[in-house]
């Protein structure tokens, strides 16, 4: 499997503190590939520089590479298209202030999508996708907003979807969300799969076993170590990676 | 110390908490009272005194007699026109500018610098405002464009052209810094969560950003045009009229003033019959300024009204 995403030794401070230390993996295409950590070990920020909406952050000062599929994300001209690629979920749910049907339909409206018929499509297609089209189908026009917390992390979930981005983002996306569900949206993820790579920042160790193909392990803004899902959970290199992936420091 | 037979009982403390309650609750009562009760009674005593001039005429005829007899018809519509050209100016140079220091600006001495700045500007008395209008703009921007007129019949005067800029300048602070409270009270993760969908800066502004904030914004304006239709120094040098031939006929009556010429307005016209012609009846003062009154309070319900509406529908 070729590799998608390559950070090349990237390094990430605001101000004076920084945030990400000289992070330096690949991700194959079509993987799950989970990162792990404590807080404040640098996921989110990490995140935020594949897309490049890091560039939001007045203070904040990226140095070192982002690659995507060999290209520096940094020399891609039309960001918008780089972002439209990429889609991100973070841990707080936003239901944007629009219906339901304008969340998911909201990207799609962004990139010229005016057929109906079409939109249509990639609502239900989305909705789906993120376990939630059965609890809202009746009710699209209602506003996003108004939906219960698990919902609108789903809702941010389908709203990602709604571009079939190449990579997918998970920042922590079942913390609002039951057990149960948490599991169909993991089965669905593990579908998708054959469609697009997901990274998936996660403080559930066994979220990451369960779905992961590659795991990393993020501690205090460096990358500890990375590899095999397997090797990781029974044979990490370090003593801290085996003692936080099973439950043991946090 | 709880009493030994009833655990219920108030001690010293508490029976003092109980009283300074009460003195709270009362002592901020009378100073709302305070407050309420001379806007009642000057409300009630100019009303009172306008009584005898209100009449469905007293509206819509001109003055007559240096405004001893008539309406009001001139300085009213004088007002409307007034307002209507100075926001045509003001909202879009404040809610523009607005939108580019609370969304593209970023934040550092320089933005903080323009803040200050516009928080100082709404401070400037208004009879500064109307020298920087006299300067700037009748003195100014008139002999500037005159310079392009050959005809001396069709040269520009003071009028409400010139009025309207003055005015619209005072107009500006209020605008720029409710526009900004307004943007800045709709959540930055909602424009994040339009960001890392590819929506540019200014998708997310018009879908999301915009539409969430029109409420504060809108009540901004409304609120800067009721103190636009009260002021009557920035005006004074800069084009409003007392003696003015005003067309008593329909529909001249409705477009009376050219924007190169004076013009007759609510405030100035008060201010003169007030203070510079002997012998004007009481009712004639009293009249105008409780249809002063009546005008600014009206576009302010229409503000609450609006503020109103707004919260009720607020999407989070």
């Amino acid at each position: 499997m070729s590799t998608h995403i390559e950070f090349s030794d990237v390094s990430v401070h605001y101000g004076q503190k920084r945030a990400v230390d000289r992070f330096s993996f690949k991700i194959a295409e079509h993987s799950v590939f989970a990162f792990v950590g404590p807080a404040n070990s640098g996921k989110t920020t990490m995140l935020k520089c594949i897309n490049r909406t890091i560039e939001f952050i007045d203070a904040a000062k990226v140095t070192g590479q982002v690659l995507l599929k060999g290209q520096d994300v940094k020399a891609i001209r039309d960001v918008y298209s780089l972002r439209r690629r990429i889609g991100m979920v973070f841990p707080l749910p936003v239901g944007l202030p629009l219906t339901v049907y304008e969340n998911v339909a909201y990207a799609p409206r962004r990139m010229g999508v005016r057929n109906k018929a079409e939109l249509d499509e990639i609502v239900e297609r989305c909705l789906r996708d993120s376990v939630l089209w059965d609890e809202v189908k009746d009710r699209l026009d209602m506003l996003g907003t108004k939906l219960s917390g698990g919902q609108q992390q789903r809702l941010t979930l389908a709203r990602a979807l709604s571009l079939s981005p190449e990579i997918l983002c998970l920042d922590e996306f079942s913390i609002a969300i039951d057990p149960v569900t948490t599991m169909k949206i993991e089965d669905v993820l593990m579908q998708l799969k054959e469609k697009m790579t997901i990274i998936l920042v996660t403080n559930l160790t066994q979220q990451a076993r369960r779905m992961a193909d590659h795991v990393a392990f993020l501690n205090d803004s460096e990358l500890v170590e990375w590899g095999e899902n397997e090797a990781m959970f029974n044979r990490p290199k370090k003593e801290i990676t085996g003692r936080y992936l099973n439950g043991e420091f946090g | 110390m709880t009493h030994p037979l009833n655990p219920f009982a108030a001690t010293r403390y508490e029976a003092r908490k109980a009283r300074t309650t009460i003195m709270a609750k009362w002592g901020t009562a009378l100073a709302c009272l305070m407050l309420i009760a001379p806007v009642l009674w000057i409300l009630a005593y100019i009303f009172h005194h306008a009584w005898p001039a209100f009449s469905l005429d007293y509206f819509l005829l001109n003055p007559s007699d240096k405004g001893k007899a008539g309406g009001l018809w001139g300085p009213l519509i004088g007002s409307f026109y007034l307002v209507i050209c100075s926001l045509c100016v003001a909202v879009p140079v404040g809610v523009l500018s607005g939108i580019y220091l609370n969304e593209y600006a970023k934040e550092n001495w320089i933005t903080r610098a323009i803040g200050v700045g516009v928080t100082s500007l709404a401070g400037v008395p208004s009879i500064v405002h109307a020298l920087f209008g006299l300067g700037a703009f009748v003195l100014g921007l008139l002999p500037l464009i005159n310079r392009f007129i050959d005809d001396p019949l069709q040269r520009m005067h003071a009028g409400l052209l010139t009025a309207s800029l003055t005015i619209a300048v005072m107009e500006l602070p209020l605008i720029i810094t409710s526009t900004r409270e307004a943007l800045s009270s709709v959540p930055k993760t909602f424009r994040e969560a339009c960001w890392n969908l590819g929506a540019s800066k200014w998708q997310t502004i018009r879908t999301i950003v915009l539409p969430n904030s029109l409420g504060g914004i809108l009540t901004g304006i409304i609120l800067s045009v009721s103190r636009a239709a009260g002021e009557t120094a920035p005006i004074l040098f800069t084009g409003a009229a007392f003696s003015l031939y005003v067309p008593e006929t329909f529909p001249e009556k409705l477009a009376p003033y050219a924007v190169s010429e004076p013009f007759l307005a609510m405030a100035y016209h008060l201010k003169i019959i007030m203070a510079e012609i002997s012998g004007m009846p009481e009712h004639m003062k009293f009249g105008c300024a409780a249809a002063m009154i009546l005008l600014i309070l009206s576009v302010n319900s229409l503000s609450i009204a609006l503020r109103m509406k707004l919260r009720n529908a607020k999407k989070w």
